[in-house]
């Protein structure tokens, strides 16, 4: 689910199991370690969105993923950080969220996904919905090291 | 692995919960943590079974987003409701947040919804009038 003209950006993954993290200057990244922070990182990403001119219904959209991939990393990753990116490029204004954890990483990403999986007691929906709320989306996982999710959303389409 | 279930119990909700006749009136604030909405969940709870409530009336029209854990503390909330003999409606939600719950893939399955208060009380059978004192007869 890469956009056209799009670098896709599949994290180098170092055999540190560090992974490159495509931020552009921009970006800025804050903390997910208590439940405020879960609020926090809403306000920023709705301030974020609504600067670079998202629709009403785009901000809900993009602070609605933020919020379930910031709450994986905090419930299931055991606390991480969100960059928030803002995009502004010859192609178009948008914002890129890359969620990142040390936690016990995702077996199957793919698995994942699907809609109603969860190994918690959620109701499953946080990745997949996440994912039809972004125009991009990538999961990269190792298990045991953590987790790198990435999500771009434009303004204009 | 719930990080949860501490501040849930920390924490007590600040939206108060009125009564008007058998229903419960409350809202949710725009603001509102995870725990703080389990919270509430669980105080209308033990209010329905207290009060012996029929209905309770919960105006979202302030929340700006509800994401996959709101929306499981409101089925939640209305399957004890339903178990406890009282209906839950939801009322008011913004449009933005209703496109991005279908988007998200939640239909609030058993959630009971109205477009605002009002009409969510009218559907309780609540009237302004039964609150009112009887008029004195002539
Ligand atoms: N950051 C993460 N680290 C480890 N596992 C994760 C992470 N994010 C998701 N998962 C795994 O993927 C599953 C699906 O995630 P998803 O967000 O779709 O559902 P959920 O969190 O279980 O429930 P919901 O988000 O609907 O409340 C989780 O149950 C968990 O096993
Ligand atoms: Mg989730």
């Amino acid at each position: 689910m890469t956009h056209p003209g799009e670098e896709a950006h599949h994290g180098g993954e170092s055999a540190d199991a560090g992974w490159a993290l495509e931020t552009s200057e921009a970006a800025r990244s804050y903390p997910v370690r208590t439940e405020a922070d879960l609020l926090t990182v809403r306000h920023a990403v709705r301030d974020a969105t609504e600067e670079l001119g998202f629709s009403l219904v785009d901000q809900t959209r993009v602070v609605t993923a933020a919020s379930e991939l910031v709450r994986n990393a905090y419930v299931h990753g055991g606390g991480g950080t969100l960059f928030i990116d803002p995009l502004r490029q010859a192609r178009g204004v948008g914002i890129r969220l890359v969620v990142t954890d040390e936690g016990p990483g995702i077996e199957d990403a793919r698995q994942a996904i699907v809609d109603g999986f969860t190994t918690g007691s959620g109701l499953g929906h946080g990745l997949g919905g996440a994912r039809r709320l972004m125009h991009t989306f990538e999961v990269h996982s190792v298990p045991g090291k953590g987790t790198m999710v990435t999500a771009v959303r434009w303004t204009d389409r | 692995m719930s990080p949860y279930r501490e501040g849930a119990r920390a924490r007590v909700s600040t939206v108060p919960i009125l009564r008007l006749g058998d229903v419960l009136v409350t809202g949710l604030l725009g603001e509102l943590d995870d725990s703080s909405a389990l919270a509430l969940a669980e105080e209308l709870t033990a209010r329905i079974a207290q009060d012996g409530a029929r209905g309770v009336l919960l105006d979202i029209s302030r929340v700006d987003i509800i994401d996959s854990f709101v929306a499981r503390a409101l089925m939640e909330l209305s399957t004890m409701a339903q178990l406890l003999g009282a209906r839950v409606i939801v009322a008011g939600m913004r449009p933005p947040v209703a496109i991005t719950l279908v988007e998200l893939g939640i239909e609030l399955t058993g959630v009971e919804t109205a477009l605002n208060a009002e009409e969510g009380m009218a559907s309780l059978g609540w009237r302004q009038s039964d609150a009112l004192p009887a008029e004195p007869r002539a």
